[in-house]
């Protein structure tokens, strides 16, 4: 049987899942959790908890401020200690809520109630349940941390599949994975719910066939009906892009500055699907997640789910690593992640995993001329020819990447970068030349 | 105390495969092809490879460090590849000297003038060979006999190859085996068309060419060669056709981004190749075709361009 | 001799008639140009810098001409001099412009801040900020790759090799603007050249609080306000922890310099009155 996958374009890169085996690791909470505000895309949600004031788990401490930004609630009971300025990840400060962590928890977890038909409560009337997704502070968690109450709210009658992002298609990373193995129904039955919500009529769940064991439970939990269905892709980088999993599972293709609603469907990371499976059914906001440690000399990669707010350095500490100077750690995958310059921040929602990489591995190669050797338009996902729109953003000539080379449909998804034989900087200067567009627009 | 950590933008990791990694892969698969020679023309074939390798090398490295300025290793496997791909393009009794000359023009007017690696319009290595090939008309088609006499160089024997008696209209007396071993005279490289698919076989397979251009170049000369009612076998096996549409129109500075316009330029240098074998002055081809079509490479680069993802698509798929 | 004649005959034919031709359609196509806007372009010092507003100098010179003289029209790169000199073109007086120059607001030097992070990757300022706050601790400061310094197109920017800081050479800068905008930090400011040169500026652009600004650089402005109390015209506000002089109601009476407790406080061109005046941009001593 030959597998989907999508066209044109991708690359088969070797996958370092080192963490596969690793079962979730459940942690508690630390004496203080730190909780920044600009947790999701759009604009930073604003505090409403004052410094002294007692927080209960669950309780919301920061309200969305505008139309794209997502709530965030307090993992623990707890006081809260600071609100302000911290140093981010990337060395620029920024705004967050800190919480001392109370001495008595209360017992997480109410029972889930899957009996019900809360899909065909939700089939008869969505927004009460999208307000609800609002609420508990869901945001995409693949790493986009697109607020997901504005993505469920969709015109009735234009999304007809729901296309559920399991693919987990870059290297090292297992948390999808690890999630998958734990909860199969949990998450099919959430899928049946997010397709109540965007009133979709069939969901299709896409994963790579790197991770056999994940479609075997999901296709189990899925089997008896045929409105979910579990389909094995061929891995290729990034089969995770939003269009090209659309087009690997469905063969419709997005349009040029389009969006995937356009061609009927909805696309859901996996772990965002388990989060509104925990916000409607056990009623429990967004206040943990699974994040992978891993690297390829971490003595102990692992899948640790976590409090939102705990400290990426403790994460490191237990799986054993020791950073040394020139070591770079990663927020992310190897191919989308962002490198960053601090490790005393704390986990966020859309943190998938922490990749390090040791000092021999993390500077790059001398850049060599360009010998025209088409492997980044062979590998270019959207079709586009990198080493021109490269040159020309480096150039300056950004009109000209952006009209006659498509610039701004770049997904930043690294191939070009990746194969360029002669270690081009491919798409740091695309990424640059998409900023001086955005800019411009700005202004 | 926090660590002082990398940090660049994404991606984090990178393919292995380097640009100099890559032209070893391409010599290496040179290797099965110059072996064949070696057995054929002895120490002629040793002479030339050796002076054409070392006098690219000394070029590059003289042109780039004292002309240009440039801070360059002494070593470039470029220049080796260059220079190797030169002379299995010459025969193997072509006097030092000239093979001198064919170097120098290849690296310095065929790369360098054009800024060196990457900047080059034309292969190189066939601008060496076509200047020889105007320049000195005598001593470039004068082919040894393989497997004459090995210990000789440039007093070597020598005798037609199969394309010349095409045109000269000679009944064409035609062993395939012994032309797809390398038995017939001819350049260095185009003897011994086993031991060239060898080669391409395997950087097909290793993914370091891609198969538009060579089967648009083969598929092309096949059927113009049956239409024109011409011998096949020796269209495909006589020549520099294997040579060229394998290890030189697939010359990643000089050839087409994408995949359509490999098959455009494939298809063009087939038939400028049969067109010149038939009609032209010159007995080969091959070499001209390529540097034809590699003059229009940065017009098949500016008009077919792939389809965009999502872009509306065209009667013509990508 | 036949064969010769012909030729001959024949080729100068052939060039007499297509002298004929191009002689007749230079005539039909002609476009007549002011030759004023000619005379305008040679004095413009021809960079396109755009910072008249214009498409290019050739479009400042169409336009001079289209109004008939310079009012409202200033080319900073010309400066009041070449301004006069095209007012002088159409007869005219020109108006004196105020002379501006750019200055640096960052004084952080490798002995000020410390390392953060190791930066891998192409040497520009807009990606590195991407990437990052960049390889030095402060989040606010000079990233060191030389944006400006191609951006600038009069070639008055020099990368300073022992502080990795830009500097300015005021009698090469024209005031376009073009580096304050292509500065992914906004460090470079547009400040009056000042009666003989003489200028007043905070060197810092951080925001951060005065123990975070400290901690990441010992030449910051730590927002303490010393400056803007001392100051007897009210020309310093001190806004998001950083101290701004307004230069119009600055008097460069440089009391400020003296109580600025890290050395925020830079001047130009002021004569040297006292050791403590040390803490001047490396550039005025030169000058000096």
């Amino acid at each position: 049987m030959t597998l989907h996958t999508f066209h044109p374009g991708g690359i088969h890169i070797p996958d370092f899942k080192l963490s596969a085996s690793a079962p979730i690791v459940d942690l508690a909470p630390v004496a203080s959790l730190v909780l920044p505000l600009g947790q999701s895309i759009g604009s930073p949600s604003r505090a409403v908890v004052a410094v002294g004031q007692d927080v209960a788990a669950g309780q919301i401490i920061a309200e969305p401020s505008s139309r794209i930004s997502a709530a965030l609630h307090s993992p623990v009971f707890g006081v809260v200690k600071s609100v302000g300025s911290v140093d981010g990840p990337w060395g620029y400060p920024e705004q967050a809520v800190v919480i001392s962590v109370g001495d008595a928890q209360p017992e997480q977890g109410g029972l889930a109630d899957m009996e019900g038909d809360m899909p065909g409560q939700i089939r008869a009337c969505a927004r009460p349940y999208i307000e609800k997704v609002r609420d508990a502070g869901l945001v995409g968690m693949g790493g986009a941390t697109f607020p997901t109450h504005v993505k469920l709210d969709v015109p009735p009658g234009k999304v007809d599949t729901l296309v559920i992002n399991a693919v987990e298609c870059e290297p090292y990373l297992t948390c999808d994975h690890a999630l998958m193995l734990s909860a199969p129904a949990a998450i099919v039955y959430g899928v049946r719910l997010a397709m109540a919500i965007v009133g979709a009529s069939k969901a299709v769940i896409g994963i790579e066939d790197n991770k056999p064991d994940a479609i075997k439970a999901l296709s189990v939990h899925s089997g008896d009906c045929d409105d979910v269905e579990v389909i094995a892709l061929r891995s290729r980088y990034p089969q995770g892009g939003e269009k090209q999993l659309i087009h690997a599972t469905l063969r419709r293709e997005v349009p040029v500055g389009g969006l995937p609603s356009d061609v009927g469907v909805v696309v859901m990371n996996v772990a965002t699907i388990y989060a509104l499976y925990e916000a409607l059914v056990l009623g429990q906001p967004l206040t943990r997640r699974i994040v992978t440690v891993t690297g390829p000399e971490v003595p102990r990669p692992a899948n640790y789910r976590v409090p939102l707010g705990y400290p990426v350095r403790e994460l490191l500490r237990l799986s054993g690593v020791e950073l040394g100077a020139g070591d770079k750690v990663v927020f992310g995958g190897p191919m989308m992640g962002r490198a960053v310059t601090n490790v005393d921040v704390p986990v966020t929602k859309g943190l998938s995993g922490i990749l390090v990489l040791p000092a021999s591995v993390a500077g790059r190669a001398s850049v060599d001329p360009c010998v025209r050797c088409a492997k980044c338009v062979e590998v270019c996902p959207m079709g586009l020819e990198p080493y021109l729109i490269s040159t020309l953003s480096r150039l300056g000539q950004v009109d000209e990447a952006v009209g006659d080379g498509g610039m701004m449909s770049c997904i930043e998804c690294g191939s070009c970068s990746y194969v360029c034989p002669s270690s081009r900087p491919l798409l740091d200067y695309i990424r640059y030349g998409k900023g001086v567009v955005r800019s411009r627009k700005k202004r | 105390m926090q660590q002082i950590l990398s940090i660049s933008g994404s991606p984090h990791i990178h393919s292995p495969r380097s640009t100099d990694r890559i032209m070893w892969m391409v010599i290496i698969a040179l290797m099965p092809a110059l072996a064949c020679s070696l057995y054929c023309f002895g120490l002629g074939a040793a002479i030339v490879t050796a002076g054409s390798v070392l006098v690219c090398l000394v070029t590059e490295y003289v042109i780039s460090r004292y002309m240009l300025g440039r801070r360059t290793p002494v070593f470039s496997v470029s220049a080796v590849l260059t220079g190797l791909l030169l002379a299995f393009n010459l025969p193997s009794n072509l006097p030092l000297w000239i093979v001198a000359i064919g170097g120098v023009v290849a690296i310095g007017v065929g790369k360098m003038a054009f800024g060196g690696l990457g900047c080059n319009i034309f292969n190189p290595a066939l601008v060496g060979r076509v200047f020889l090939l105007l320049s000195f008309p005598a001593q470039m088609t004068s082919w040894p006999l393989p497997g004459a006499d090995r210990m000789s160089y440039v007093d070597v024997s020598t005798g037609a190859t199969l394309l010349s008696s095409l045109k000269t209209g000679d009944v064409v007396q035609m062993d395939l085996m012994r032309e797809a071993l390398g038995f017939t005279g001819g350049s260095l490289g185009e003897v011994g068309a086993v031991a060239l698919l060898i080669g391409a076989t395997w950087l097909l397979v290793t993914r370091v060419i891609t198969w538009h251009v060579p089967v648009a170049i083969l598929s092309t000369v096949t059927l113009f060669a049956l239409a024109i009612g011409s011998d096949v076998a020796v269209e495909l096996l006589g020549g520099g056709l294997l040579l060229g549409a394998f290890f030189m129109a697939t010359d990643y500075v000089t050839s087409p981004m994408t995949h359509r316009g490999m098959m455009i330029y494939g298809v063009m240098i087939g038939v400028i190749t049969v067109v010149i074998r038939h009609w032209g002055a010159y007995p080969e081809g091959v070499s001209f075709a390529i540097l034809i079509m590699n003059g229009v490479t940065p017009l098949i680069n500016r008009y077919v361009r792939p389809r965009k993802f999502g872009e509306r698509r065209r009667a013509y798929g990508c | 001799m036949n064969s010769i004649l012909i030729s001959v005959i024949i080729l100068g034919s052939v060039g007499a008639l297509a002298a004929l031709a191009l002689y007749a359609v230079s005539r039909r196509f002609a476009v007549s140009e002011d030759p004023r806007i000619v005379e305008v372009e040679d004095i413009l010092p021809g960079a396109n810098c755009g910072a008249c507003g214009f498409n290019g100098c050739h479009d400042f010179a169409v336009k001079c001409v289209d109004r008939g003289g310079v009012d409202g029209m200033n080319c900073p790169g010309a400066g009041s001099d070449g301004m006069k000199r095209i007012a002088a073109v159409f007869g005219a007086e020109s108006v004196d412009v105020v002379r501006n120059v750019a200055v640096l607001r960052c004084a952080g030097i490798c002995e000020s801040r410390h390392a953060a992070a190791i930066y891998h990757g192409p040497l520009s300022c807009a990606i590195v900020s991407a990437v990052s706050s960049g390889t030095e601790s402060c989040a606010y400061g000079c990233l060191g790759c030389g944006d400006c310094i191609g951006a600038c197109r009069f070639g008055a920017i020099k990368l300073n090799s022992d502080t990795r800081l830009p500097e300015i050479d005021e009698n090469l800068c024209t005031g376009c603007g073009v580096c304050v905008g292509n500065c992914p930090r906004k460090l470079l400011q547009l400040r009056p050249y000042g009666p003989k040169g003489r200028r007043v500026w905070v060197s810092c652009s951080s925001l951060a609080s005065g123990a975070v600004a400290r901690r990441n650089c010992s030449a910051a402005c730590v927002g303490c306000g010393k400056c803007a109390r001392t100051c007897p015209f009210g020309a310093i506000v001190v806004e998001h922890n950083l101290a701004v002089i307004d230069a119009a109601k600055c008097r460069l009476c440089r009391k400020c310099v003296a109580v600025c407790p890290t050395g925020a406080i830079h001047t130009a061109n002021f004569p040297v009155i006292s050791p403590s005046s040390q803490s001047d941009s490396s550039h005025t001593a030169s000058l000096l």
